[in-house]
């Protein structure tokens, strides 16, 4: 039942205490037990909302970034990373198999503000030994969400 | 000038409930729980194998049985969820839908005055379809006690020396309910025993929530050589407007079945029979996914049926349920009406799919939980309003 929870919420991490008990078979209080649980075993780490910012007046820019490191004994890959996720503009930070060793994803409210951190902030980091900077030009789809209005339900609304 | 229309056809009983969808229709802020579709999209993959084999000019009639490969896999199927043996070339037909395979079966079954034993509430088309074959529909009112199970007994005094079939659907439209293994298995021994053959409709097979997967009578000791099954991917798969369904059943039926479905129908769509490949060989996981949800926005519609006092028994099957609206003292038609005027929400009366369907709606759990809750919201408002009356 807790994976059943886990992707009811990932989904939609609004639905009521009592309607989710409703909906896995069980009790408000098991519901609470189980999510509190999860929360301390960090296992969930949060509860957002996906947001098109594309529809509001708010200027933002996000680029992904893949970036090479030299590892030495002493600095491995989470020590590096760590070095690099603090960094607050850093929303997303992955360890990546292939020609890169991480990509990240940085949020900044303009072009030259990323560019900026790339030169001033992350290139600079010890270890690190390239970058190489996208642009997200538009969003079409996140989390598993298309980006757009909501679907119409087109079915005939009376069948057998 | 003559008639033009034949006896049959003029005497087939239209469905009393269309003139109430036409009404429906004309109704457009009205929000509606009377759906009997999946909500959810076709999987993306599936919908991917037949735009492919669009492009690959796939577009040719395809042999009368259906694609072999599909056919195999409707074998394959059958093999991994009930070890049942089909042998894809002479005992897998591919139809448009389960529809066909439900006229065509019978049509191949029935000679006049055969009778055919349909339990209630069920599908709108067994009767019609009965008549049109030349057969004798004989209807068994299930009864809410028994959760809308057959019980031997209701079979046993249905039986006539003229009986050939009992038409099974469980998981049940409009009931939502089910029979399990140890139901079917004293249904099965009284068709050995009288010599009745079955066909059973399992189109919402895919969907039970009992935990434990769904039963086929064919799997049952004796039965597989009288048991047609049928099934399709409108349900399971959500692929509805795809019109693709098929049948399982021995060779000498299935033989007959395929002729007819020859000389109607030529074959089912081909694009069609290409994404239903698709669908059987990998779309395992999107059945799973969809029933979880299903499932849990089932609890959620019982519960708080059950909650406003509106007795309802647990289906455990199809996307269906079946409350009795018995206490507001009003036929399961005046309270589809009235719910339409007064809190423009459409539900199904109970009587479409049978007599014995009174004093019950169907509601359908095809739809989001947002729309579910405000849906009834209104039931709610609905009942405190009229019970008070």
């Amino acid at each position: 039942m807790k994976e059943e929870l886990l992707r009811l919420i990932q989904n939609n991490s609004r639905i009521e205490l009592k309607d989710l008990a409703t909906m896995l078979g069980t009790e408000e209080a098991t519901v609470a037990n189980m999510l509190q649980d999860l929360e301390q075993e960090g296992t969930i780490c949060g509860y957002y909302t996906l947001i098109n910012w594309d529809n509001t007046d708010e200027e933002k820019v996000d680029a992904l970034i893949e970036v090479n490191v030299n590892t030495q004994r002493d600095m491995g890959f989470d020590a590096i990373a760590e070095r690099i996720y603090k960094f607050d503009e850093v929303k997303f930070c992955y360890l990546i198999s292939g020609r890169y060793d991480f990509l990240i994803l940085l949020e900044g409210k303009t072009m030259r503000q990323v560019a900026n951190f790339v030169s001033s902030k992350l290139s600079p980091v010890e270890f690190v030994s390239g970058t190489a900077t996208h642009f997200i030009m538009k969003r079409y789809k996140d989390y598993g969400a298309v980006l757009g209005k909501p679907k119409k339900d087109e079915r005939e609304r009376m069948s057998f | 000038m003559r008639d033009p229309i034949s006896k049959i056809a003029r005497e087939l009983q239209p469905s009393g409930i269309r003139k109430f969808f036409d009404v429906v229709a004309e109704m457009p802020d009205a929000i509606s729980l009377g759906v009997g579709e999946p909500d959810f999209d076709t999987p993306w993959h599936v919908r991917e194998a037949g735009i492919y084999s669009l492009e690959k000019g796939r577009t040719f009639y395809t042999s009368n049985a259906g694609l072999m490969e599909l056919r195999q896999e409707v074998a394959n199927y059958y093999q991994r969820k009930h070890f049942l043996t089909y042998d894809p070339r002479t005992e897998v037909l591919i139809t448009v839908g389960g529809s066909e395979a439900i006229d065509m079966t019978l049509r191949a079954m029935c000679d006049p005055g055969d009778e055919v034993i349909i339990p209630e509430p069920c599908y709108v088309s067994y009767v019609p379809c009965a008549i049109l074959a030349g057969a004798v529909p004989v209807t068994i009112p299930l009864k809410a006690e028994n959760e809308f199970r057959l019980t031997p007994e209701e079979l046993l005094d249905a039986i006539t020396d003229k009986t050939k079939i009992l038409m099974l659907a469980f998981p049940n439209n409009p009931t939502g309910a089910v029979m399990e293994r140890e139901d079917l298995e004293k249904i099965a021994k009284i068709c050995v025993e009288k010599d009745i053959f079955v066909i059973s409709d399992e189109i919402y097979g895919a969907l039970t929530y009992t935990g434990k997967p769904h039963v086929t009578i064919a799997e049952m000791p004796g039965m597989f050589e009288r048991t047609v099954v049928i099934n399709g991917f409108s349900k399971s798969y959500a692929m509805t407007g795809w019109r693709i369904g098929f049948v399982a059943g021995p060779a000498a039926i299935l033989s007959q079945v395929t002729k007819l479905h020859q000389f109607a129908i030529m074959c089912a769509p081909t694009t069609s029979q290409y994404a239903g490949i698709e669908a059987l060989r990998s779309g395992d996981e999107d059945v799973e996914t969809m029933k979880e949800s299903y499932n849990q926005r089932r609890r959620y519609l019982v519960s708080s049926l059950r909650q406003m006092g509106l007795p309802c028994f647990e289906p455990f099957g199809a996307f269906y349920v079946f409350p009795s609206i018995e206490k507001l003292g009003m036929t399961s038609e005046e309270f589809a009406n009235r719910l339409l005027e007064e809190e423009k929400l459409a539900v199904v009366p109970g009587t479409a799919f049978g007599a014995c369907g009174e004093g019950f709606i169907r509601i359908s759990y095809a739809y989001s939980m947002s729309e579910l809750k405000t849906a009834l919201g209104r039931i709610e408002h609905f009942i405190q309003k009229h019970v008070k009356e």
